[in-house]
């Protein structure tokens, strides 16, 4: 790829690098694997930055993502208007959050941001009793999904309103062991 | 959809912040202050689109908004973020512009350059606006803002050509302005280093990334005066060029990273835990590499270039007796014949101090390299550990966030395989199911006596099983040794590899048998891991260490026959030179003229461990491989193809596919290595052979993992026990680091054979070397640094270091302990005033109760003030700390019916962090004033 024709220029290469946690190689290798999911509608050349948005429904059948059961959430968070259109941009910048080497700061902002289903910049019962039902697949009892979720705002809550601000969520998942090794995806 | 999420976002920044705030706070404080950024905000943008004069005018509003790094930020409150910086910034520029008219034109330029920054940044910022306020008067909103846009960007235009001439007399800068300057390019540098960390939109960042850029390269060159401009100059380039190069070779290592799609293949079948095992495999490839090529360049190499050639003497010579068999393969195969006498082993080297035209000195060589494996292995685990360490969480106490890891944490972001996303959907459930029994009654334990009984005994098995393996091993060792003296002819293959062939039987059978006897215990599934794992290693080390203790019986038997043989072979010498002389009447004896291979020698102990080390690691490798041929391909192949014609689901029921065993497999890996580094010093091919095996088992354990095994059931963490394994491999080390050590210092080196012979001791090499081809003051150097007068108060000084850090890191660890409570107490503390409007920490209400005069109220709020510190990203709260205590002391000071409103007091401060993330993280981020506002949010 890009033997005959150049996808991005040098400049757009290094700005790229400056901006995310990839090298040079990957960013290519990114840019195949986003044209991969629309041939018809992504160009090639990317030397002029072409406003194309690749739909959500594409964006999730990546096998990345495919088995994800936070992958609507995922992109839908990445994407500029919030609705799972990602850009090319959008892309890149959603590999490079959650990417080995991205600091545990920013994954925190970005997990925050995807289980926080209702934008409201809480993490609230209902926000939980979703990640929960998405991650046991519902076969828990509503009085358990109830309890867990209560037992959960319990242990993280620490200003006592009941849901879960950035800065508890962050003092919980700053000590969680497997957070990192878990929220990430390699490309 | 789209109106309403508009809609969303738009609450979001406006309301959202607000209306909590207007619950928390009294609210009116917050009203006025809007009420006055509005009023602040509204003009600005009229004045924008009209003249200066205006401006000036505007100004007058805000005096004192000069600065233009720190902003002032009126009170914290995120969602104002934007609109706030966005007027002082304006303001600001401003400011800045009518100084400029004022001042002469020096100052332009950089005035200009803040204010085209800025003015871009505003516009960017406005454009944002644009998206996210749709709420109330978008319209005009948004023509107003495009009106100030492009008045601002033609502003930027004129003053463009002006900032072009004041470059030109930069030199006339004040000092002042210089340092400013200075200031500004720095952050910006350090911007652009950072802006991968920040939670921005991709597009966001390549504008500021751009802009930046620009900034620097513009200004970097005008910082630095006269004379020291020029170099200045030179540094700023080489720097770039630095960076540039770095990256480079940054995009050159990861592309030399090997493996990375395999490993990336794996993962997604088979979640985290089984790819660290690839990953940990890779990572012990890269070390053995690193071995290896210090091994083979510093000694393997010179030795075959430089080194007398195949049978100049005796040590390099297969012997007469052994000749007619030397190229069989049954020989070659168990490391006879002409491979005992090649550079694969100790005994082929030369004992000249040095070789070749370069002199190179290859008895120090060796010897440097052998102690220097030990070190560098040494330094990569402990360096990989601290990394590890660092990784792993600050290690909260289990269960105080059980629940909650659970939830946001469990989910393996790197399935991507069905099957492994539904066990994992599974085991998340379960550890779920269980977490809520556990919740509900804590443990009940049915019949205690039944279970300790049980442990103990499954103990006692296996204990006796340990026992019974090193017992075995030992006694096939002896029996070997037995069989080494009788003729090799008489034996069976079977006779002389019994002790591998044990080992490795024993290796394959315990552990499925450990596991069996641990079904009894009934632990719970991970601390069952954990037993596992160390009986296991038990079991490893136990062996390697029979092992080792049998071969030192040998090796004490072969130093007594070489000294009888050596005393023979120097009583011969001697005659001979005595007959030669007293025939020939001379002194000048010419050396015997013994074809090397008739040579009469010793037994060579070090070749003989060397071999018996890559004899183990050869079987090791063979047992392995065929364990993973029948163990996992042919049952997969069985279950497969027989389930077409079977009474039962072979794929679900009893044999069913095998699953990867991390646990052993990691295990084996390290015993493996440990077996390396034992052996590396008496067999130098060790490591290449090694290197190779490592080769192969990634490819073939690539395509057995993925052909013939399924994923777990229960999915255990690998981050861990990450840590855990590399604990067991520094253990390994340093196991394996003691044999050899002490062999180089105790044991006489063979007479015959190998880089140090004829000396005492292995180490006398170094002596010598310092002795004699060293410059005197550096011998004089070492005997001072040996004196034990030297090193006494050395090993005294590190004794104290060791005990003042242990003393620290114990005053840390109590003051994380104490500012822990203090915040679980602020936290109680404010649930129950919510509660009940009362507190029910005695200790607190008693106070009140006491005071009289409550002029010393304050402890419950000095008490609060402490965790925005430890916390750190409640930094935003803290301006609002001191109003919200001293309301509160004010109220305490009334009466407890008050206490009502007490709420407020902390509760203002806590929603400090409400702003989100986006706040949050750039506060403490340095020069938010350089014209970006609050990230995006959504």
């Amino acid at each position: 790829m890009g033997n005959k024709q150049t996808t991005f220029t040098d400049e757009q290469l290094e700005a790229y690098q400056d901006c995310t946690f990839f090298t040079r190689k990957e960013i290519l290798r990114l840019h195949s694997r986003y044209r991969e999911l629309a041939p018809h509608l992504v160009p090639l050349d990317y030397t002029n930055n072409p406003d194309i948005r690749v739909p959500l429904t594409l964006i999730v059948t990546m096998p990345e993502l495919k088995e994800n059961p936070f992958r609507d959430r995922i992109v839908e968070t990445f994407s500029e208007d919030g609705q799972g259109n990602l850009t090319f941009n959008d892309f890149v910048d959603m590999f490079s959050a959650l990417c080995e080497t991205s600091p545990r700061e920013l994954k925190t902002i970005y997990a925050f941001k995807i289980y926080d289903y209702n934008r409201d910049n809480f993490i609230c019962k209902e926000d939980l009793e979703k990640t929960l039902n998405k991650l046991t697949k519902g076969e828990l009892t509503p009085e358990e999904v109830a309890l867990v979720c209560d037992k959960a705002i319990e242990e993280a809550d620490l200003d006592a309103d009941n849901k879960l601000s950035f800065a508890d969520f962050e003092n919980m998942i700053s000590k969680a062991p497997d957070f990192l090794s878990n929220f990430h995806v390699r490309i | 959809m789209p109106p309403k999420r508009k809609n969303d976002t738009a609450i979001k920044v406006e309301d959202v912040g607000m209306d909590v705030d207007a619950v928390l706070d009294s609210g009116s404080e917050e009203e006025a202050r809007r009420r006055t950024k509005n009023r602040r905000i509204k003009p600005q943008r009229k004045a924008k689109q009209v003249s200066d004069d205006e401006e000036e005018e505007e100004e007058d509003e805000a005096p004192k908004k000069r600065g233009r790094k720190k902003k002032p930020k009126p009170q914290d409150s995120d969602e104002d973020d934007e609109e706030d910086k966005r007027s002082v910034k304006s303001k600001g520029s401003k400011v800045s512009r009518k100084k400029a008219q004022k001042d002469d034109s020096d100052e332009e330029s950089e005035e200009d350059r803040g204010k085209r920054k800025k003015g871009g940044a505003v516009s960017k910022k406005e454009k944002e606006e644009q998206n996210k306020d749709k709420k109330g008067n978008p319209k005009e909103r948004r023509r107003d803002s495009k009106g100030g846009d492009k008045d601002k960007k033609k502003k930027n235009g004129k003053l463009s050509s002006s900032s072009d001439s004041g470059e030109s007399d930069e030199d006339s800068l004040s000092e002042g302005e210089l340092a400013a300057l200075k200031e500004q390019v720095e952050e910006k540098k350090k911007l652009i280093a950072t802006l991968r960390n920040k939670p921005w939109r991709m597009k966001r960042r390549l504008v500021l990334l751009k802009e930046a850029q620009e900034f620097v390269e513009k200004f970097e060159g005008a910082l630095g005066k006269g004379r020291g401009r020029k170099l200045y100059a030179f540094k700023v380039m080489m720097t770039k060029k630095f960076i540039k190069f770095k990256r480079d070779f940054e995009n050159f290592k990861t592309a030399c990273i090997p493996w990375e799609r395999k490993i990336k293949e794996v993962e997604s079948h088979f979640g985290s835990s089984v790819a660290s095992y690839f990953i940990f495999l890779r990572w012990m490839y890269g070390v053995n590499l690193v071995l290896f090529g210090l091994m083979f360049g510093l000694v393997v190499l010179p030795e075959v270039l430089m080194g007398l050639p195949y049978g100049s003497i005796p040590r390099k010579t297969v012997p007469r007796e052994e000749q007619d068999s030397a190229m069989d393969f049954s020989v070659l195969f168990d490391f006879g014949g002409y491979c005992k006498y090649s550079i694969l082993f100790y005994g082929y080297y030369n004992n000249s101090p040095t070789i070749g035209v370069l002199k190179f000195r290859l008895p120090l060589s060796y010897l440097l390299v052998g102690v220097g494996i030990f070190g560098y292995s040494l330094m990569v685990v402990v360096r990989m550990m601290a990394r590890n360490a660092n990784e792993g969480g600050d290690g909260a106490d289990e269960g105080e966030f059980t629940f909650s890891w659970k939830m946001f944490t469990s989910w393996d972001y790197l399935i991507g395989n069905p099957e492994t996303a539904d066990n994992k959907y599974a085991s998340i459930t379960t550890s779920f199911k269980e977490s809520i029994v556990d919740e509900q009654e804590n443990q009940k334990d049915e019949n205690i006596h039944l279970r300790r009984f049980l442990r103990v005994l499954a103990n006692l098995m296996i204990l006796c099983c340990l026992g019974g393996s090193g017992y075995l091993i030992y006694y096939a060792v002896k029996r070997s040794q037995e069989f080494s003296k009788m003729d090799p002819d008489d034996l069976s293959w079977l006779q002389k590899n019994e002790v591998e062939i044990v080992m490795s039987l024993l290796g394959l059978v315990c552990p499925p048998l450990f596991e069996t006897i641990a079904e009894l215990e009934k632990y719970h599934p991970r601390i069952a891991l954990k037993w596992q794992l160390g009986r296991i290693f038990a079991l490893f080390l136990g062996n390697l260490y029979t092992f080792l203790f049998a071969l030192f019986d040998e090796v004490t038997a072969k130093l007594e026959s070489e000294k009888i043989i050596k005393n023979a072979t120097e009583w011969g010498l001697n005659e001979y030179y005595a007959n030669y002389s007293s025939f020939y009447n001379t002194t000048n004896v010419p050396p015997p003229n013994v074809d090397p291979a008739d040579v009469v020698r010793g037994p060579c102990w070090e070749t003989a461990v060397g071999i018996e080390f890559v004899k183990l690691t050869v079987s090791d490798i063979q047992v392995t491989y065929l364990t993973i041929l029948i163990g996992d391909f042919l049952r997969a192949v069985t279950v497969r193809f027989l389930n077409y014609c079977w009474c039962w689901d072979l794929e679900a029921g009893f044999p069913s596919y095998a699953e990867f065993d991390i646990s052993g497999n990691v295990l084996g890996l390290i015993f493996n290595q440990g077996m390396i580094w034992m052996g590396a010093f008496y067999a130098p091919g060790l490591v290449g052979l090694n290197v190779l095996r490592l080769l192969t088992s990634m490819y073939y354990q690539c395509w057995a993992v993925m052909a013939c095994n399924v994923p777990h059931e229960r999915v255990f963490k690998a981050s861990r026990s990450n840590n855990f394994y590399m604990g067991l491999l520094l253990l390994v080390l340093f196991l394996s680091l003691l044999p050899v050590v002490y062999t180089i210092m105790t044991l006489s080196p063979s007479f015959d054979c190998g880089p140090f012979s004829g000396q005492d001791k292995m180490y006398d090499v170094v002596m010598e070397t310092i002795e004699k081809d060293l410059p005197a003051f550096i011998g004089n150097i070492f005997t001072y640094a040996t004196n034990p007068g030297l090193i006494m108060p050395a090993v005294l000084l590190m004794v104290l270091a060791l005990y003042y850090l242990n003393t620290t890191s114990k005053g840390y660890q109590q003051a994380n302990l104490d500012l822990k409570k203090k915040m679980q107490m602020a936290r109680d503390e404010e649930k129950n005033r919510r509660n009940n409007k009362d507190s029910t920490n005695q200790v607190m209400k008693d106070l009140e109760d006491l005071l009289p005069n409550k002029s010393l109220v304050p402890p419950p709020t000095e008490e609060e003030p402490p965790p925005p510190d430890v916390v750190t990203e409640k930094g935003s709260k803290s301006p609002k700390t001191k109003p919200g205590s001293a309301t509160k002391g004010v109220n305490l000071q009334k009466e407890v019916s008050l206490a009502a409103s007490n709420p407020r007091g902390p509760v203002t401060r806590a929603p400090g962090p409400r702003g989100g993330p986006p706040g949050n993280t750039r506060g403490p981020q340095p020069g938010p004033g350089r014209g970006r506002g609050a990230p995006p949010r959504k």
